[in-house]
């Protein structure tokens, strides 16, 4: 187990190892809903709600529950029902607080249980060997990186609308190559903050 | 051992995170009561909120017609919502043309009820109402249709227009299902139904009414339909029917002939075999009491060793050899698509509008 603060681990796991531009998890829901910038802002702050709980209730169950019992094994499909059902949660909320949120995300909203990034925040945490408090600030900063990302990208979107693209490139593939740059953008964070 | 630990945490797991979520149901899925208001006012209910606004109509006796049981897969249950169901879900897109969509046409099973519901319910669907009944008369009419006769015990009278039909409800594996069939007794018999229906191999509905004795109770809802026949006794009628589209023809000639004996109707038939004819006597019984009435029965498949004298081939092409060009006419078509297509394309050659042709495709 390192010894990094658990800010550091947070600020990290934003900027410098974003989750979505250097490890590309959660590329689906990104690319779908990465149009609009009120859209992308709900769609981040839900995922930053389920991350920070899946993460720190995943640390629990892992450290108090599997571990002890010697059933490591079972970590992916409790990890996923863990998920899944902190998803439903967040639909039941959505719907009740922002009925007109809950029908731009539309099917995204259920579909972030499978959005890898959520998984892939709770398989490192696991990996990395991160204590309590390094596990919650690994998870807020991975929910609040993969925000950042939604965002960027749904403001560039915007903008692209009034700009002429080439035609074969006009799309996805435009957002794919700006997702590429954004990428190398982070890059250049790489290797100012330790996270292992 | 470790496999016994194994499913224990994983089921200790799942039930903890479904308790949690029943519990957050509870919370956040309340919506107090609201009010519906149909008719703008016409009729006022409350309900808890929270649930679809088709489940909200059937506990407070209305119903709509619905085939799937509300899974958003039949596209019946159309409603007019006219303020407080939110937008159009995309569950429901498929089902809505782009005029239904302008004038607020939802998915009854789709929308839930939130807030204060103002809807729009046409008048018919005000009248449909829950029978309960019991077989009176159950008979084989060929080797897989029967005819079985309900006579109403609550409520005690139905009032239905020819052509319409109501849905049965009937227990399947995975919970009480609605099938809809025709009404084939005319209007002027208001305290039984009876109904042509055929065996489908594997169908959950047929198979029940199949299997049904003379006393067994069954519950059905209606009636449904949108067969308007024209009042004008001068306006002839052009009835075809193929199988159990049979149905609804029965209904509208002997309701007709009951009502205006003088009135003209051709009757076009389609079958397969001499094994697939029934109704046959009945009809040629009404026809030495009404001259104008016409009958045409076609066998497309007249199997080797069937004797046949009548009309052979689709029923389109007797349709199109027997029906003149001109007069004021409706037609009412009940068939498998095929036919409804080909019968269709018939009687816009012989110059009616498809406003006064009506059909019910069934597959």
């Amino acid at each position: 187990m390192s010894d990094i603060h658990p800010l550091i681990i947070l600020l990290a796991a934003m900027l410098t190892n974003n989750i979505l531009l250097s490890n590309f998890l959660g590329l689906c829901s990104f690319l779908a809903c990465g149009k609009q910038l009120d859209t992308a802002v709900g769609l981040g702050i839900a995922v930053v709600f389920v991350t920070v709980c899946t993460t720190v209730i995943n640390y629990l169950v892992y450290h108090s529950l599997l571990i002890p019992l010697g059933i490591e094994h079972l970590q992916f499909i409790v990890f996923i029902a863990v998920i899944a059902a902190f998803v439903q949660l967040v639909e039941m909320i959505v719907e009740r607080f922002s009925p007109s949120l809950y029908y731009h995300l539309g099917i995204f909203l259920p579909l972030i249980t499978v959005n890898c990034a959520i998984l892939g925040a709770s398989l490192f945490m696991i990996i990395r060997d991160y204590s309590f408090w390094q596990s919650a600030g690994w998870g807020l900063g991975a929910g609040l990186g993969w925000a950042l990302a939604i965002c960027l990208i749904a403001g560039i979107q915007q903008r692209l609308r009034f700009s002429s693209v080439p035609k074969p490139l006009a799309g996805l593939a435009i957002t794919m190559i700006v997702t590429g740059l954004m990428a190398l953008a982070f890059m250049g964070f790489t290797g100012m903050a330790k996270i292992q | 051992m470790i496999y016994l630990y194994s499913l224990g945490v994983f089921t200790a797991v799942v039930v903890l995170l479904t308790i949690f979520l029943l519990l957050a149901e509870k919370f956040l899925a309340d919506y107090g009561i609201c009010e519906v208001s149909i008719n703008s006012g016409e009729r006022i209910f409350e309900i808890d909120g929270g649930g679809t606004l088709l489940s909200a109509l059937s506990e407070n006796e209305i119903f709509i017609p619905s085939a799937c049981g509300g899974k958003g897969s039949c596209g019946y249950c159309k409603v007019s919502v006219l303020s407080g169901a939110g937008q159009v879900l995309p569950t429901e897109t498929p089902y809505l043309t782009r005029k239904e969509i302008r004038s607020n046409v939802r998915l009854a099973c789709q929308v839930k009820v939130k807030e204060k519901l103002d809807l729009h319910i046409p008048e018919e669907l005000l009248n449909v109402k829950l029978y309960k009944s019991e077989v009176r008369l159950i008979r084989d009419l060929t080797y897989d249709i029967k005819e079985v006769c309900f006579s109403l015990l609550e409520p005690t009278e139905i009032n239905f227009h020819p052509g319409q039909y109501v849905q049965v409800l009937a227990p399947g594996p995975d919970g009480d299902v609605f099938r809809a069939y025709s009404i084939s007794s005319p209007v002027q018999v208001t305290d039984s139904v009876e109904l042509n229906v055929r065996l489908v191999p594997g169908g959950i509905a047929s198979t029940y009414i199949h299997n049904l004795k003379v006393g067994d109770p069954v519950t059905f809802t209606g009636p449904f339909g949108e067969w308007r026949l024209s009042e004008d006794p001068q306006s002839e009628l052009i009835c075809v029917g193929g199988g159990v589209g049979m149905a609804p023809m029965k209904s509208l000639i002997y309701s007709i002939y009951h009502r205006w004996p003088e009135r003209t109707c051709w009757f076009f038939f389609g079958c397969r075999g001499t094994d697939d004819i029934f109704y046959l006597d009945e009809f040629k019984q009404l026809q030495t009491k009404h001259p104008n009435f016409h009958l045409y029965y076609a066998l497309s498949d007249i199997k080797p060793g069937q004797v046949w004298d009548g009309e052979k081939g689709f029923i389109h092409l007797a349709v199109d050899k027997h029906v003149k060009t001109g007069s004021k006419r409706q037609a009412f078509l009940c068939g498998p698509p095929l036919m409804i297509e080909a019968v269709t394309a018939v009687l816009h050659e012989k110059g009616l509008n498809d406003a006064d042709i009506f059909y019910d495709k069934f597959d």
